[in-house]
């Protein structure tokens, strides 16, 4: 799975990708984002707000927790966006 | 600076560009109207980085490459669809921009005018809040850089479009 960060997010986590193989039992959003918590102090601390942190599956918006990553390559994750 | 866009046939959808690159509104407006005898109203948006009082040095601004550009082309679509435009363009930059300068820039054609400022008007403030944009102000005096914060009335702007569907 390709990982992306962006913005202060990405400066948390301290790089702006990653191409990692997801544990078999990460089969949604919502246990994908616990996992990565769990993954060290910078993870816990870049996404410790769950209502700022925003998520994009292969580069669509994902605001349900529950979707499924089953044919997803690419994960998102980024803060509240400031363009225009 | 590039500044083609190509819309000498009939457009069969929006026109979406992501650049680091400057735009030139009035040429890209020529190129928009040219040849196009239905089109009574343009609108045109741009989106200028402000110096925030004399304070800002910079506007840095990050994006998520591939994902910019398809998610503005979804709601640019949904804009398309539901209004009878003749056109619709957008374009956004990133990189280092400084006060003054070209951010954004959305134009909107038809055949009469609440179409053009309404799809126009769409199109901002949903990409104010669903595009993959990123805004780091880097201040003159040199001491900070701060990521600017989302503004919650951007969000609630969206519930006047409840209506609009793809």
């Amino acid at each position: 799975m390709k990982i992306l960060y962006f913005a202060w997010i990405r400066e948390r986590v301290g790089y702006a990708r990653e191409e990692i193989d997801l544990p078999p039992e990460i089969t949604t959003v919502e246990t994908f984002l616990t996992w990565m918590k769990s993954r060290g102090e910078e993870f816990a601390y870049a996404l410790e707000s769950d209502s700022i942190v925003r998520i994009a599956l292969d580069q669509e918006h994902c605001s349900d927790l529950s979707q499924s990553l089953d044919g997803i390559s690419e994960i998102a994750l980024f803060p509240p966006m400031t363009g225009g | 600076m590039v500044d083609t866009v190509h819309t000498t046939n009939a457009a069969k959808g929006p026109i979406v560009r992501i650049q680091a690159e400057d735009f030139d509104t009035a040429q890209i407006i020529e190129q928009a109207t040219k040849d196009r005898s239905n089109v009574g109203a343009v609108v045109t948006f741009t989106g200028l980085c402000r110096d925030e009082g004399g304070k800002l040095a910079a506007l840095e601004l990050e994006h998520y490459a591939g994902m910019a550009e398809a998610e503005i082309t979804r709601i640019a679509t949904r804009a398309f669809a539901h209004w009878p435009l003749d056109q619709l363009i957008a374009i956004h930059r990133y990189g280092k921009i400084a006060p003054g300068e070209n951010i954004v820039l959305v134009i909107a054609t038809s055949s009469h005018r609440q179409a053009a400022f309404d799809a126009a008007s769409y199109l901002m403030d949903f990409l104010k809040t669903k595009a993959p944009f990123w805004k780091k102000q880097h201040l003159i005096d040199g001491t900070s850089s701060k990521w600017v914060d989302a503004i919650e009335k951007d969000d609630k702007a969206l519930e006047r479009w409840k209506d609009v569907t793809g």
